[in-house]
């Protein structure tokens, strides 16, 4: 392959995994959905989208009224029915997953967002306007949503992004195979159509200070996300990549991202999937997960993990990377201790003990880090009080800071952060910020 | 191993299964490779008065995911040639004498042309005639078709003038268009037809356009009504079958019944026999699937008869004819109510739902502690498989308020989940009939009725 060969088939590489629905699919899956009363799945939702009611509609080719009926409880539709981890969700739920295979719910939702996106069909107005202004820091999925249920309720809304792009993860960092960066920008665009202002490349602290915003606004939702990818404090650090700016560059740049020939993904979370995914897809001879624990703990979906070994990912469990070795700027090899399970630590999962005189080598030629995010940072800054770090809010989604609201990953304490978590967080908070502003009058 | 072969009114085939007169036994070629496949027996499709056809003639009617589960057509008798037809049959019982080849014939209504078709279609050594006097559209118009079958005298009359040159046996073909189906049966009885056969198509317009707003199909921008047929229109064929078997004519005369009308498998086809026909048309399944279809048909049927201990077609044939009867007849003490098996319930509240906005409001939604909860009542911050499973009530029937319509037992879409248990009877039974002969004013007088419901201690909630 040529060089110029080479860059398109990567480009083509990490397309979107599923094909749509044809439109005789759709209809034959549509028709196998019951139509439960009070639906399992609908109560599996995060968003609780009538599910039943969505798919009804595309039995009748009622397009447009599926699509209206998504968006009512998840603006972001066309994300969700991508990345939402559905066997854990509405599809795990499904009554007919017992005997038979549950209706191919995120599919289904799929084809109806993609119709109304393909067609351009507006769906949603701004509302009356009040006259009310509401600052959201962070346009990833929770700021959106957030975002979005305001504006149709008539607030001004503005929304703060630090990086250059909005959409958050959803943008950056979701592997292009389950999410298009096209799809996130696309649900972006109309969340401005709705009339919220995006300003990128502003981040608080920075460029502007929370007491501008209390100056400015009358309420303020913050949708920061996590933080950085902690270091493993190992000697040879400086040259493992960041398993983050691994998929930012696979989505933004995959002609230019370098792949190892034989590249090790430290880590066992779905980041970590990815990551190993983007090395093998786009080019990497072998592909080796390195992780502390087993597979038993690790906390990756059973459906990712599943995934990832049948793309001919290898596993090195129960081992800790201690040293990146190189020679000139190159990685030679990566040291690690063989572990064993001891007793449970506070996650609940049994804890790693080095095991004594284990030292072995992998021959690799790059690392990549994915082992979760920090907490984040603004928690400390802006003293807001915290929960274990993350951002504490109580039942309206209000921080300690009067009508300073939160939501997204930097108030996830518990259960799995997930984007439409994020959604239903941004949607509820956006209920509490409206009743606070219309009451305030 | 069950003797599938019959003997209609002096027709002898190899099975029961019979190709009905219509597209898939429009030629030689198409017959000689049904009977390749193994069908008993084809009625020809109809020959006689000249026809031009048109283009889109077949409309379909999809449900739920499931093509065609009926089919309707403005497609006309035979547009080839008489002299093509009348010799390809001639070839095809020459190759087949085994099987039953019968010949479906329309003419103008005239003694002559009736008497000089029915002398060609027994030159051609065909062993019976099927008088078509059902087609609804193209040949009803012009006197013919259903044009006759509606009208008792005109069938009786033709019927007369084949009856004079007949020397092979007559079958004549009823219409469902009609209010009542007994009469021209009893028109073909009276004329000394040796059998029937229903149900030809119904009357139908398939569908409109939503984008056009034109009829489908359009035939150049027109459509109209046409003939249905296929799996949906089994009941009504079923119902009409009964009603001649019933008939004290008609049924009294022993008239063989050649039954038609929806029969896509083998277990549809002994519901026919189980009801009067004995033998069996197919057309729709075999435009949907083709002539191999017929293979399933007899294996199903064989195994099915030997498993009943059946030994032959004929101790089929009206075996559960005696069962059908009128709602004056219905023992009114009969009891049944619905219960829910738990163990195979998939919790998707489909019954729950009928039963409270369709029917009599007897079935509840009871949490894990005993609770009877309300639909949608979990907290919107709960989430995950793990908790809308876990969470999720159970439906459970009141059977002291269960008047056992048997909705829950219709929608529920697993396999013997729902079950109507017969109860004993809290009255002596009684049917409307007798009611209406010993106690009329009960029957006629809304107080007397509720007086006699309290003696009787019937309480309708």
């Amino acid at each position: 392959m040529t060089d110029i060969q080479q860059r398109i088939a990567r480009l083509n590489a990490l397309d979107e995994l599923l094909p749509p629905l044809t439109r005789n699919e759709a209809a034959v899956e549509a028709a196998r959905c019951l139509m439960c009363y009070d639906a399992p799945c609908t109560h599996a939702c995060p968003t609780h989208i009538d599910i039943p009611k969505f798919i009804k509609k595309i039995a009748t080719e009622n397009l447009r009224g599926s699509a209206r009926t998504i968006m009512e409880s998840n603006l972001l539709g066309a994300t969700c029915a991508r990345v939402c981890p559905v066997q854990e969700l509405c599809e795990g739920a499904c009554v007919l997953g017992s005997e038979h295979k549950p209706i191919a719910i995120g599919r289904l939702q799929r084809y109806s967002m993609d119709f109304v996106y393909a067609k351009g069909i507006d769906l949603f107005r701004p509302g009356k306007d009040t006259g009310k202004k509401v600052a959201i820091i962070g346009a990833g999925p929770a700021g959106l949503s957030c975002g979005g249920e305001l504006a149709k309720l008539g607030h001004s809304v503005t929304l703060f992004e630090k990086r250059d792009l909005p959409g958050g993860l959803s943008t950056y960092g979701i592997i292009g195979l389950r999410e298009p960066t096209e799809v996130a920008l696309a649900e972006v665009a109309m969340i401005e159509k709705l009339g919220v202002k995006v300003e990128s490349g502003k981040e608080l602290e920075k460029d502007f200070t929370m007491a501008d915003l209390q100056a400015n606004f009358d309420a303020a939702f913050l949708s920061v996300g996590l933080g950085a990818t902690p270091g493993l404090g190992i000697p040879g650090e400086e040259l493992i990549i960041d398993g983050m700016n691994y998929i930012e560059r696979s989505k933004l740049d995959a002609p230019n991202l370098v792949i190892g020939h034989n590249v090790v993904v430290i880590g066992a979370g779905n980041t970590a999937i990815d990551c190993a995914t983007i090395a093998k897809r786009l080019g990497a001879s072998q592909v080796t997960m390195v992780y502390r624990r087993t597979e038993k703990e690790m906390t990756a979906y059973a459906h990712e993990y599943d995934f990832i070994k049948r793309e001919g990912v290898r596993f090195c469990f129960l081992a800790q990377p201690v040293r990146v070795n190189a020679k000139n700027g190159t990685v030679k090899s990566l040291e690690c201790l063989q572990m064993t399970l001891g007793p449970a630590d506070a996650s609940g999962r049994p804890s790693p003990q080095p095991v004594a005189g284990s030292e072995f080598s992998l021959a690799v030629d790059q690392v990549v880090k994915a082992i979760g995010q920090q907490k984040p940072s603004l928690a400390s800054q802006l003293k807001l009080e915290n929960e274990k770090g993350f951002i504490r809010v109580n039942a309206n989604f209000e921080t300690s800071l009067p009508g300073v609201y939160a939501g997204g990953d930097c108030i996830r304490t518990r259960g799995a952060a997930s984007t439409v978590m994020a959604v239903q967080d941004g949607k509820l908070a956006a209920r509490s910020i409206h009743e606070r502003l219309v009451s305030h009058g | 191993m069950a003797d599938l072969s019959i003997d209609f009114a002096g027709i002898r085939s190899p099975n029961p299964f019979w190709l009905a007169s219509a597209p898939p036994s429009n030629s030689g070629m198409q017959v000689h490779r049904a009977f390749e496949a193994g069908w008993g027996g084809a009625v020809w499709k109809t020959i006689g008065a000249p026809v031009l056809n048109v283009s889109n003639r077949y409309g379909a009617w999809h449900y739920g995911g499931q093509k065609m589960v009926a089919i309707n057509n403005v497609e006309l008798i035979s547009d080839r040639p008489l002299e093509i037809n009348l010799r390809e049959i001639a070839e095809v019982k020459r190759a087949w004498p085994d099987r039953a080849v019968v010949v479906s014939a329309m003419v103008e209504s005239k003694p002559e042309t009736w008497h000089d078709i029915i002398h060609r279609i027994q030159d051609t050594g065909a062993d019976g005639i099927e008088l078509n006097y059902g087609c609804p559209h193209g040949m009803s118009e012009r006197g013919m078709g259903s044009a006759v079958g509606q009208v008792p005298e005109y069938c009786e009359q033709i019927t007369r003038w084949v009856m004079e040159v007949a020397k092979i046996p007559v079958i004549v073909k009823l219409t469902p268009n009609i209010s009542d189906i007994v009469m021209p049966a009893r028109a073909a009885v009276a004329a000394g037809a040796n059998a029937v056969s229903l149900i030809n198509t119904l009357n139908s317009i398939i569908g409109v356009d939503l984008d056009t707003l034109e009829i489908t199909p359009s035939i150049g921008g027109k459509g109209g009504h046409g003939g249905y047929a296929g799996p949906a229109v089994k009941p009504i064929a079923l119902n009409m079958l009964a009603a001649l078997g019933k008939d004290e004519v008609v049924g009294g005369s022993k008239l063989p019944i050649s039954g038609m009308g929806g029969i896509s498998t083998w277990r549809d086809a002994a519901e026919f026999l189980l009801l009067g026909a004995s033998s069996l048309q197919v057309c729709t399944a075999v435009m949907h699937y083709g002539f191999r279809i017929v293979e399933d048909l007899c294996d199903g049927m064989s195994n099915w008869m030997d498993e009943k201990g059946f030994k032959g077609v004929s101790d089929v044939v009206g075996r559960s004819l005696h069962r059908v009867s009128d709602f004056n007849n219905f023992d009114l003490s009969f009891r049944a109510v619905a219960r829910i098996d738990q163990q195979k319930c998939i919790r998707c509240n489909l019954c729950y739902v009928a039963c409270n906005d369709a029917a009599h409001q007897c079935i509840d939604l009871i949490a894990k502690d005993g609770r009877i909860v309300q639909p949608q009542s979990y907290d919107i911050q709960a989430n995950g498989r793990e908790e809308a499973v876990s969470s999720r009530p159970g439906v459970y029937v009141r059977e002291e308020d269960c008047v056992g319509c048997r909705l829950c037992y219709n929608v529920c879409p697993v396999e013997d989940c729902v079950r109507m248990i017969e109860e004993p009877s809290r009255q002596p039974s009684v049917t409307w009939g007798q009611l209406s002969e010993s106690q009329r004013e009960v029957t006629e007088d809304w107080e007397k009725m509720q007086k006699y419901r309290e003696r009787m201690g019937i309480h309708i909630h």
